[in-house]
């Protein structure tokens, strides 16, 4: 967590720990470095071919001004074209080559990133805004990608074609190369600074505003209709039209320093090319530059200029990179609430074992009481319930059972092992969660229903989908169990997606389910007839359900009742 | 020209351009800039050709040239300014143009057809109204003003270089549709090849924000190490397909490239040969030469430019969806468009539910986009002062009918009138002035919870807000509270419980002298014990106003006067046996 409370006015060090992180980022991996040089020199060569191009041309028109036969300039027409053809091949190639490049950091990131964040569970993350953390994630994982192709290899080809293009320039006359590299250098450090600071006060002034719009016009239109009926919907535009100017001023602002590093920019190649005609004037009348060289210099200045232009936008995407390595190493520095014991024990083989807590206490982070002195036993083949309004901690208590977190006080024991002495995979083998908010993915029935168990049989997966209910439905789709189900199982109903999940705990051969609130998208005798099913399909496992209507679980051997932490053995539901 | 802009999406295109007029002044300046730069880039060609002629065959010093050098200084600033605020006035345009379409977007979502996108969509849609609008920027700061630039400067330069050199002028005639050929090609092919590639990042982007989400999923599953092999995997297989799509797709960059490089070197070669010809100065054949180079640079940028901003359109096409979408409301009633327009109002009064019944009568609903009826052929009335449940399995169309009361949608066919007034022809304000609302699930916004009370009526005394809490049950909360009714609730603020929220909603309803209340699953989220709180509350309100409960708990429509049955978007004939016509 420490990583999250640095850095308010402590901007030098997180300066140095984004520079930190980014540097982890872009660590050339194994093959990349190979990669990255071949994406720089053919942008090098590319733009060196312009200005071979450019320069060549104004020799040829110099000399030709000198009316020689045509024949003896051919040489240098071919040369001309050369460039013109190789400009345009060694673009294709470079991007082709940089596309890779992004393409393979895209996947090592991808993979390493999301290794980090496995062990630490979504729980890691604030909960109130777990989801926009993940997609934020997600979406800094992928800005990632350019990291090489837009924001190192620029400055990387603009230094070779400064000392390419100052080099070329020297040789026809010294002081012209050493003005060209002065102008050069100046420009692409001051520039892209520009840029970069004008980016980087972008967003650190228009980051808040835009989360404050987004915050704002979120909760307006969440509530809509009770804004409408209230008679202050048009109010509360206006507010919402007034918090998005000040947002797009902001902009403007910084358009404003961004303006004048193109102006600078163009500032400095006119500089440049002044300076070289006010050295390379005099040095035609003295001879030390040959006259029909004189257009050849500065058409050179010009084409070098191309080599800078994409260094403000790098600088941009440098700065814009750092935050976002910086949001990740944040993520992945965090520890995990629950982690492998190091010398694990192991279960005892064949005997039946009991999943228990016992006088269990935890605390949310907010230092509210989520349970407090808990004990519950859960023996094979029993069916226990557990009842409570909503926020009597319920979820917690579920989450013990499986190691997701571990509590303050008190003890978790299967088979009269403490959770914490066992390896995480083992507890889950024997527990599985079902949560209330399970997860569908976007991809078919059957491998949704292969997450519980991969070696499961096609005859199990079915057997799982009667005992939901779900058989009937999922044999009249066109691909059966290989229908897709969409995204986050946009194409199943609320209560199909919950069905689905709760399959998933039959097709696992855990011998504890908890199903937490498996119901909450159901209707009140659909649900009881779905846990009654469960129940019977669960054979001689251990079954905990999680419910907030008692009636549907009227059957169970015990029922308890949660509220504000304590648990009571609840009175049989009339 | 104007044909030969790379249009990927011509639809969106042409829509997002309309959006141009917020801003036509600003637009209008960025053309004259854009005017201004090309007039300045020939004259910088002509006296850079002019000085090294001048030194290379006159043999000129730089005292000789002093005043031509000075021009020349003079544009390059010039120039350079210029460059600045070209860039500036389109900024200045976009912000314009996103400013105005960001308020009617949110008058559009709030004002006009408040509640009609679905809840799961509103992340989304503030996604697409916040980041999604500010993604638009480069399509109006980048994109358009490379299209002025793409325009102004080749006119430019072709009219300077036609009377000099007409061979060079001919090259460059030619190359020019070449190019812009290869650029719509290049566009075009965004929309089958290089959009093939967009898909498939999209398409590897959203399986890893999928694996993401579901992690916890997977962790219950032990499945979440398993994962870290198939990322990998999946984006091996997504870079070999991608590299192979871009192979092909980006010949027809090479071949523009190629286009461009050969047009200045041919332009070279011809001036090289009239030199030796002696048909042309060399002040006129360097002016040429480096104007060729000028000549196709803002012809590209616009290809690039246009690349940028493949993410802008694709939020535009989010946005104009809901902004182009026909309204369900305003198509029906004469307040189209959401201007006021009292017009073909007639001065009629407001129909009052407290003095006249609301009826259904042989109503038929479908939502946009489904091909099923949400309600078919429903025939009700609600007498004055009558507390009516509506009953029925979740799906029935029970909300539909809840929309329908409230007048946020219009029915297809039949009709919803008050007194005999069909609520298509009241204004969507006055009727909603009768109304109160209690959902599902109460939205509290982040305030007092005083001010949460009064959102209706927002200059309700103290007092008055205290015994509309207390009406709805509240008082044990307020007096648990450390400050009373000026606790601040909601998001930042304490959070209520479900139940607590709920009391808050009926108390709105207290507070508000609405005759009719209409109710919307009220305790769909309560506990047994709460939701018998609740209703307590509901059927306080019922007392003194007409009610309209819509729920699926049986125990809650026991303490209504009526309850009707809704199954599949009909009326089920009511439990005695009569049958309802319908």
């Amino acid at each position: 967590m420490s990583a999250f409370s640095a850095g308010i006015g402590a901007t030098s060090t997180s300066r140095r720990r984004r520079a930190l992180a980014l540097w982890r980022v872009a660590r050339l991996r194994q093959g990349e470095g190979r990669r990255l040089a071949l994406t720089v020199i053919l942008g090098w060569a590319t733009v060196i071919s312009g200005v071979g191009l450019l320069t060549a041309s104004g020799y040829l028109i110099s000399r030709a001004a000198q009316r020689p036969l045509f024949i003896t300039l051919m040489v240098t027409v071919t040369t001309v074209r050369a460039f013109g053809l190789s400009r345009a091949v060694f673009r294709y190639l470079e991007r082709l080559a940089s596309h890779d490049l992004a393409l393979r950091v895209l996947a090592r990131l991808r993979t390493g990133f999301y290794a980090a964040l496995a062990p630490l569970g979504a729980a890691a993350l604030e909960e109130r805004r777990r989801g926009d953390l993940l997609a934020r994630f997600v979406a800094d994982v992928d800005s990632l990608q350019d990291l090489y192709l837009r924001a190192l290899a620029p400055p990387l080809v603009a230094l070779l074609v400064i000392l390419t293009t100052a080099g070329a320039a020297a040789v026809m006359l010294p002081t012209a190369g050493l003005a060209l590299a002065a102008c050069l250098v100046v420009m692409a450090l001051l520039v892209p600074a520009l840029a970069s600071a004008a980016a980087a006060g972008a967003g650190r002034r228009q980051a808040p505003a835009r989360a404050r719009l987004a915050d704002e016009l979120l909760e307006a239109l969440e509530g809509s209709v009770e804004l409408a009926l209230a008679g202050r919907a048009q109010e509360r535009a206006d507010r919402i039209d007034q918090s998005s100017r000040r947002l797009i001023h902001l902009g403007l602002r910084d358009a404003l320093v961004g303006a004048g590093a193109t102006t600078l920019q163009a500032l400095g190649g006119g500089v440049a090319v002044m300076a070289v005609l006010i050295v390379a004037i005099p040095a035609v009348h003295t001879g030390a530059l040959s006259a029909v060289l004189l257009a050849a210099i500065v058409l050179l200045t010009l084409g070098a200029l191309e080599g800078l232009a994409p260094l403000p936008l790098a600088a941009r995407r440098l700065s814009a990179s750092a935050q976002a390595a910086s949001r990740l190493a944040d993520i992945s520095s965090l520890e995990p609430a629950v982690s492998d014991p190091p010398a694990p024990r192991l279960l005892p083989a064949g005997a039946a074992l009991a999943l228990s807590l016992e006088h269990v206490s935890v605390r949310f982070s907010d230092g509210t009481q989520a349970l407090d002195d808990v004990s519950l036993t859960l023996e094979p083949g029993a069916r226990v319930a557990l009842t409570g309004p909503s926020g009597a901690g319920k979820t917690t208590l579920a989450e013990l059972l499986v190691r997701f977190t571990d509590p303050q006080a008190g003890t978790v024991r299967l088979g009269g092992i403490d959770l914490r002495e066992l390896a995480l995979d083992e507890v889950r083998a024997s527990v599985v969660l079902i949560a209330q908010d399970a997860h569908v993915f976007t991809t078919s029935v059957r491998e949704n229903l292969l997450l519980a168990r991969r070696e499961a049989s096609e005859a199990e997966l079915w057997a799982a989908l009667r005992a939901v209910a779900l058989d009937e439905h999922v044999r009249s789709l066109p691909a059966g169990l290989d229908e897709l189900v969409g995204e986050d199982g946009g194409l199943l109903s609320g209560g199909q997606r919950q069905r689905l999940t709760v399959a998933r705990a039959l097709v696992s051969d855990a011998p504890f389910i908890v199903l937490d609130e498996p119901t909450s998208q159901l209707d009140g005798p659909i649900a009881a007839e779905l846990i009654g099913r469960v129940a019977h399909a669960a054979g001689d496992r251990g079954l905990l359900v999680i419910t907030h209507r008692r009636a549907e679980v009227a059957a169970f051997d015990t029922v308890y009742e949660l509220r504000n932490g304590r648990l009571t053995p609840a009175t049989r539901a009339p | 020209m104007a044909s030969g802009q790379p249009d990927g999406k011509p639809r969106v295109d042409r829509r997002l351009a309309r959006e141009t007029r917020a801003a036509r002044p600003h637009f209008l300046i960025g053309a004259l800039l854009g005017v201004a730069s090309a007039a300045l880039t020939v004259a910088q060609a002509v006296l850079l050709a002019r000085v090294i002629a001048a030194v290379a065959m006159g043999h000129a010093t730089l005292a000789d040239e002093r005043a031509a050098l000075v021009a020349l200084g003079a544009v390059l600033a010039l120039r350079a300014l210029v460059a600045g605020a070209f860039e500036l006035s389109g900024r200045l345009a976009a912000a314009r143009v996103l400013t105005e379409l960001r308020r009617r977007l949110v008058q559009r979502l709030l004002v006009d057809r408040p509640g009609l996108e679905r809840e799961e969509r509103t992340g989304e849609l503030v996604a697409a109204a916040v980041q999604g609008v500010d993604g638009l920027e480069t399509y109006f700061a980048g994109y358009l003003p490379s299209l002025i630039l793409a325009l102004a400067v080749p006119v430019a330069v072709l009219a300077w270089v036609t009377p000099i050199d007409p061979l060079v002028a001919l090259i460059f005639a030619l190359t020019i549709p070449v190019l812009i050929a290869f650029m719509i090609l290049i566009g075009v092919g965004a929309q089958s090849r290089t959009r093939a590639r967009w898909q498939a990042l999209t398409l590897l982007s959203s399986h890893f924000l999928d694996v993401v989400r579901g992690l916890e999923t997977l962790r219950a599953h032990r499945r979440e190490r398993a994962q870290v092999q198939i990322i990998d995997s999946v984006g091996e297989r997504y870079r070999v397909e991608t590299m192979g799509t871009l192979r092909l797709a980006f010949i027809s960059s090479l071949v523009l490239e190629l286009c461009a490089m050969l047009g200045t070197a041919l332009a070279a070669a011809t001036i090289g040969v009239q030199l030796t010809g002696g048909d042309l100065s060399l002040d006129a054949g360097l002016t040429v030469l480096f104007l060729a180079p000028e000549l196709y640079g803002p012809l590209r940028a616009v290809g690039q430019q246009f690349h940028a901003t493949a993410d802008g359109l694709a939020a535009a096409g989010r946005l104009f969806s809901v902004l182009d979408q026909t309204d369900p409301v305003a198509a029906a009633g004469p307040l189209a468009g959401g201007a006021p327009s009292p017009a073909p109002l007639p001065p009629r009064h407001t129909p009052d539910p407290r003095d006249e019944p609301l009826r259904f009568e042989r109503v038929r609903f479908t939502y946009p986009g489904s091909d099923r009826p949400a309600l078919q052929e429903i025939t009700l009335t609600l007498a004055p002062g009558e507390f009516v449940a509506v009953i029925g399995p979740s799906g029935a169309g029970k909300s539909t009918l809840a929309a329908l009361a409230l007048g946020l949608v219009h029915p297809d066919s039949g009709r919803v009138s008050c007194g005999g007034v069909d609520l298509c022809a009241v204004s969507p304000e006055a009727w909603r002035d009768r109304l109160a609302w209690v959902p599902q699930r109460t939205k509290l916004f982040a305030d007092t919870l005083g001010a949460n009370i009064a959102l209706a009526v927002p200059r309700a005394t103290a007092a008055e807000i205290r015994t509309a809490a207390v009406r709805a049950g509240l008082e044990e909360l307020i007096a648990s509270l450390p400050a009373g009714l000026q606790t601040r609730i909601g998001d930042g603020g304490r959070r209520l419980s479900a139940g607590e929220g709920q009391r808050v909603a009926l108390a709105r309803a207290f507070l508000t002298d609405a005759s009719l209340v209409v109710l919307d699953e009220p305790t769909a989220n309560l506990d047994p014990a709460t939701a018998g709180v609740i209703g307590d509350g509901i059927e306080r309100l019922a007392g003194e106003r007409t009610v309209l409960l819509i729920t699926h708990d049986a125990r809650l429509a026991a303490r209504a006067q009526r309850t009707v049955r809704l199954r599949d978007g009909a009326v089920l004939a009511p439990k005695p046996q009569t049958v309802v016509a319908v």
